[in-house]
């Protein structure tokens, strides 16, 4: 359909290649002496100045190589990871991000400052081993070196794939005079030789003083397929020097069963072992098999779908009015197709909520070095799956959250200390599955609402008349007014009373709500709701009238006859459910249904966050699956209405907006309490 | 009819100010709207009423799996309610509204054809006589040696 363009292709996946680098030095942060992580940035870099090199990003190519460079010290453990490091390699990163993404808003003298910084913190004072350190042996191995001893074993079925080793061995031979040796041990007799395998492996002594990076970079593009095992080959020759200095044991790699105090055992660098580790995630990688596919494709994909549940309601429909079993046992059969059909859609446009979390990172990062406010960030639920759509839409949100409450959630330094408090604060994101809903968490351990505060403003704004008697939770509703805020200061970051109201409408409009919950002194958590998915909800099915309509399952508590005693009692809209009051909305009315209303009027108990309304309808019908379309914009001064779908019969039901629904039952329910004061 | 659009097409050129209509008549009135709007013209549907919305734009179809709004425009020209018939059909037409296409049905008590009208017909909007909003109307002409009124949906439909 379309052509793919290479360097689109290699914009994204440059893209997540940047994802992958930016986390691992963020928790590089964290964890400095975690190998695996100097690794995984390492491979990040490497492949980023491989395919920028071949899609002829030779900016990116260059520049990415300056730092791996100097980042390779501390691949080599020469260096100690800080978070000056991780800052400037942060910096680094976003360099080349803009290379690739807008080379013309840079410029080389950017990415010269920060080569500049990287120089400065790996080699201070030019070079000093750090004391005891387990590899301090390989820079005198690199002085000496005047090689690299390399055993290179392929998949089997690389040749399949059209790549060719000798090619690669080729390639090798240009860095320098090698001496190749074939190991046939593997090769079967000739009538079980599959000529599409290949048994063989090699040995290569490399007589050159090529670069590790050189070498990696003749098979940067098989290195999914192979294993490298690279020496130096110093190593059996290395002065007596380094072998006195070198630490006792290094038991794997192919010397490992060599004495210990063995020469060839003595400066074995990090390497070997380092490669061992990615060899060993690499079956993982494999297991996890994915394949790009366009968002739109998937639209269109759940849009067919859509139209499927519909017209698979409609025989069905069919199928129960009529004696034929056959046709019966069709409709059935198809029902269930299209059910497993949906959620394997649904499905397919689930990501985990992770890939948004990992973005967070960095803001908070960049924030609390900003404010000086040291934070520890924790996140949990990663594995949590969401409807694509809604991550994308939720990103906005969850920016403005985790900003608040860096920036006025958690307290300066001094402050904390005066609380006997930690002194590094903490905010913790959290996503989990609740029934159809998933909650997703924003919490802070700093000082709270200020809900004192808040109620001065609102009345100060003239939202609230002074005095008014009001709950807590309504006065930090408040929060989300537009135009809100109670910052004393405004700051680059927030204060401005923009954001919060976004964050209401945002998540509103996810068919979603937020609740804040609050306590001084020790922090404040905003929860938010939403539904798993924005295309389909189960819904139920009522009558009010003529007309039928869809409440969303999700919202319904419980349904029950309307007693007599209440059916009677006209001059009060409240129930008495087990005790509690709950306002209730004739549906009847509200909708100016005609006719006469059903005999037995149903309650259904509708909730939105903490509140709840009784609807009163005329009859229940059952579940639905529903499509959901939206109304069209010539409907927009609509209210009580979230969407529509489409029945077994064709027609058009609506779907009601609970929470809209609860604000005109508070609204009739505010009504007499007026009338008393 | 996609073929007769096609072989209409340069004609349309040559006479650049020939405009293909619609031809529909709601109570006694007969409109002609630019066939570039309308999509597709269907017999009644069941419509499903939305409460709250404004008296124009009273209820829903389902057309093709999509929700569109379905507008009376006799409540828009302030005519009398009137039963469907055998010839009541619903028009749907794109139109544009804050630049985004959307699809609405109109409900129409006839539909006679559709045709080319000719400027050199057009007649001036007279300022009185009419019981409705002038700016609803882009231009009247003549067809059949009737006066038709050529409407402004997006006006009348915002």
């Amino acid at each position: 359909m379309t052509t793919l363009d290479p360097a689109e292709v290699f914009r994204q996946e440059a893209s997540e290649l940047f994802d992958a680098l930016e986390g691992a030095l963020l928790d590089l942060g964290l964890r400095p002496d975690d190998r695996d992580l100097v690794d995984t940035a390492f491979r990040a870099l490497h492949t980023i100045k491989g395919s920028g090199a071949m899609f002829g990003f030779d900016a990116v190519a260059s520049f990415t190589h300056e730092f791996e460079t100097a980042f390779d010290r501390v691949r080599k453990g020469e260096i100690k990871p800080n978070q000056d490091l991780i800052s400037v390699a942060l910096a680094a990163k976003d360099y080349i991000r803009t290379l690739i993404e807008a080379p013309e808003t840079t410029d080389s003298i950017i990415g010269d400052a920060i080569l500049d910084d990287l120089h400065r913190l790996v080699e201070p004072d030019g070079y000093k081993p750090t004391e005891g350190h387990p590899v301090e042996a390989s820079p005198v191995a690199a002085q000496a070196r005047v090689g690299w001893q390399l055993h290179i074993e392929f998949d089997s079925d690389i040749l399949r794939n059209g790549s060719n080793p000798l090619d690669l061995l080729d390639d090798l031979g240009k860095l320098g005079a090698c001496f190749v040796m074939a190991l046939t041990d593997d090769v079967p007799f000739l009538d079980e030789l599959d000529p599409e395998h290949c048994f063989l492996k090699w040995d290569v002594t490399l007589h050159s003083d090529c670069e590790r990076n050189a070498i990696d970079d003749v098979f940067i593009f098989v290195q999914d397929e192979m294993k490298l095992d690279c020496r130096p080959l110093a190593a059996t020759e290395a002065p007596l020097a380094a072998m006195e200095m070198a630490p006792p044991l290094q038991p794997a790699g192919p010397a490992g069963d060599l004495p210990p105090s063995a020469p060839s055992a003595a400066s074995q660098p990090a390497p070997p072992v380092e490669k061992k580790r990615e060899e060993s995630k690499r079956p993982d990688d494999k297991a996890n098999a994915t394949v790009r596919v366009q968002a739109e494709r998937l639209d269109e994909l759940m849009d067919r779908v859509g139209e499927l549940v519909i017209a698979q309601a409609r025989l069905s429909q069919l199928a129960a009015a009529t004696d034929d079993i056959s046709i019966k046992a069709i409709a059935e059969e198809i029902e269930r197709l299209a059910a497993s059909l949906r959620d394997t859609t649904m499905g397919a446009r689930m990501v985990p909520i992770g890939s948004l979390f990992g973005r967070f990172r960095r803001l908070v990062h960049d924030l609390s070095r900003d404010l000086g406010k040291p934070v520890d960030f924790i996140t949990s639920g990663e594995d949590t799956e969401l409807d694509k759509t809604m991550i994308e839409r939720l990103a906005d949100p969850l920016v403005h959250l985790i900003r608040n409450a860096i920036d006025h959630g958690i307290e300066d330094t001094a402050s904390r200390v005066a609380a006997a408090k930690t002194d590094i604060g903490r905010i913790e994101i959290a996503a989990t599955h609740a029934g159809a809903q998933v909650l997703v968490t924003v919490r802070d351990n700093g000082a709270g609402l200020n809900t004192v505060r808040i109620r001065a403003k609102a009345e100060e704004q003239g939202l609230i008349a002074p005095g008014a008697v009001m709950s807590d939770q309504d006065i930090h509703q408040f929060l989300f007014h537009p135009g809100f805020s109670t910052a004393q200061v405004v700051s680059a970051l927030s204060g401005r009373g923009v954001g919060m109201d976004v964050v209401k409408r945002t998540i509103e409009a996810m068919r979603g709500s937020i609740d804040i919950s609050t306590a001084p002194g020790q922090g404040t958590t905003v929860t938010l709701r939403l539904p798993l998915t924005l295309a389909i909800i189960e819904g139920l099915l009522i009558r009010v009238g003529e007309g039928r309509y869809i409440i969303p399952l999700s919202a319904v508590e419980e349904c029950a006859e309307l007693s007599s005693a209440d059916e009677r009692a006209r001059g009060r809209d409240f129930l008495n459910m087990r005790g509690d009051l709950v306002p209730f909305v004739r549906l009847r009315s509200l909708f100016d249904a005609a006719g006469e209303p059903d005999r037995h009027q149903k309650i259904i108990i509708a909730s939105s966050g903490e509140t709840r309304v009784g609807l009163i309808v005329d009859q229940i019908i059952g579940s639905h699956q529903s499509v959901i379309k939206s109304l069209s914009k010539l409907h927009s001064d609509v209210t009580m209405f979230s969407g529509a779908t489409i029945l077994g019969d064709g027609s058009a039901a609506l779907i009601l907006d609970v929470a809209q629904l609860i604000a005109a039952g508070q609204g009739l329910a505010d009504k007499p309490l007026k009338e008393a004061a | 009819m996609n073929q007769s659009v096609i072989e209409r097409k340069p004609e349309a050129g040559e006479a650049a100010a020939l405009m293909q209509v619609v031809m529909l008549g709601i109570g006694d009135e007969v409109f002609a709207l630019d066939s570039d709007l309308v999509r597709e013209i269907i017999d009644p549907v069941p419509a499903t009423r939305v409460a709250g919305a404004r008296p124009f734009l009273p209820s829903v179809v389902n057309v093709r799996g999509n929700v569109i709004p379905l507008a009376d425009l006799r409540v828009r020209f302030g005519m009398p309610k009137a039963e469907s018939t055998a010839d009541t059909r619903i028009v749907v037409l794109e139109i544009k509204i804050d630049g985004d296409p959307v699809l609405v049905g109109v409900v129409a008590d006839k539909v006679y054809e559709v045709t080319e009208i000719s400027p050199a017909d057009v007649q001036p909007t007279p300022r009185v006589g009419m019981h409705w909003n002038p700016e609803f109307i882009r231009f009247i002409t003549k067809w059949r040696e009737e006066f038709v009124i050529v409407p402004n949906m997006e006006r009348i439909l915002s």
